[in-house]
């Protein structure tokens, strides 16, 4: 399983690995510390990630941008905004730039987790026109 | 010296927002309970301890905030959450301190009710430095204590928009 971790706090992506290395044994982090060494990264491995944790406020390029730049070649790769900025206006505009789920700072170890296996059931989970069959 | 705040100068529910703020970070992320003093005006630009944590508002609010730390009291909560001991001079020590205050912040903003944005934090580490706040607005410190030392929420902060519903 690989991860992008997209957070400007290498503390936060540290809390982030310490919490998600325990979903699985093989679980391995990519790092980025803004929205810029993200796309870079992601240019840099055309594997692609499993996931990818945005937090909001980042120099350079932040998260809102990161995930429309995402989203104009990739509409598969799960996105999870994990950032401070609560208000619903926020929330209702990370999903429409294209996000799969939402994280709110402070979050328990517990809340991250379940958000980020959530966020993974729903990628495996065919959608209701994806799991008809062809006429 | 510490001043009374006037009723009509700062609106109480300012405070009220930050006070769960911080407490709800502090617990959450580093796990400690915050017990808050009695809220005051200051008027000197020095803030209350030696390590501060800056974000700034801008949109629809304005201003900034600052979390004063005690080094010691710095240190041992940052310990706490990042989950290894750094000194004060190194990045990570300003790096987790950066954080709190951006989560401190940020948690704190949801409830101002209007459209604001927070700055992505700088940390200062000295003794006696100084912060400029916008000259016509009050700065009302929220003292806190905890088992591993005492630090400061100092808001500085005008509501420019009316709230959205």
């Amino acid at each position: 399983m690989k991860l992008l971790l997209v957070d400007d706090s290498r503390t936060m992506r540290n809390i982030q690995k310490n919490i998600l290395k325990t979903m699985a044994d093989d679980v391995q982090f990519t790092e980025a510390g803004d929205g810029m060494e993200a796309l870079t990264a992601i240019a840099a491995d055309p594997a692609g990630f499993d996931m990818i944790l945005v937090d909001w406020n980042m120099p350079n390029m932040d998260g809102l941008t990161l995930v429309g730049r995402i989203r104009v070649k990739d509409k598969r790769t799960p996105l999870v905004m994990v950032t401070t900025e609560a208000e619903k206006t926020r929330v209702i505009e990370a999903i429409k730039a294209g996000v799969n789920n939402y994280v709110i700072k402070p979050f328990t170890p517990d809340t991250l987790l379940g958000k980020i296996k959530q966020t993974f059931e729903r990628a495996q989970t065919p959608t209701p026109a994806a799991a008809a069959p062809a006429a | 010296m510490p001043v009374a705040i006037a009723a009509q100068s700062v609106n109480p529910e300012l405070i009220v927002h930050f006070v769960r703020s911080v407490q709800e970070v502090i617990s959450t992320m580093v796990g400690v309970q915050t017990t808050i003093g009695k809220p005051h005006l200051k008027a000197q630009s020095t803030p209350s301890y030696d390590v501060s944590g800056i974000i700034g508002f801008s949109g629809g609010v304005v201003g900034s905030m600052v979390v004063s730390f005690q080094t010691d009291a710095a240190v041992k909560l940052v310990a706490r959450f990042a989950g290894s001991e750094f000194p004060p001079e190194s990045p990570d020590f300003a790096d987790a301190i950066g954080e709190l205050a951006n989560m401190i912040a940020g948690s704190a903003k949801k409830d101002l009710g209007a459209i604001a944005s927070i700055s992505t934090p700088n940390v200062i580490i000295g003794h006696g430095h100084i912060i400029a706040r916008l000259a016509d607005v009050p700065c009302v410190v929220i003292p806190c204590h905890t088992v591993a030392g005492d630090f400061a929420v100092e808001i500085s902060i005008k509501q420019l928009s009316a709230k959205t519903p």
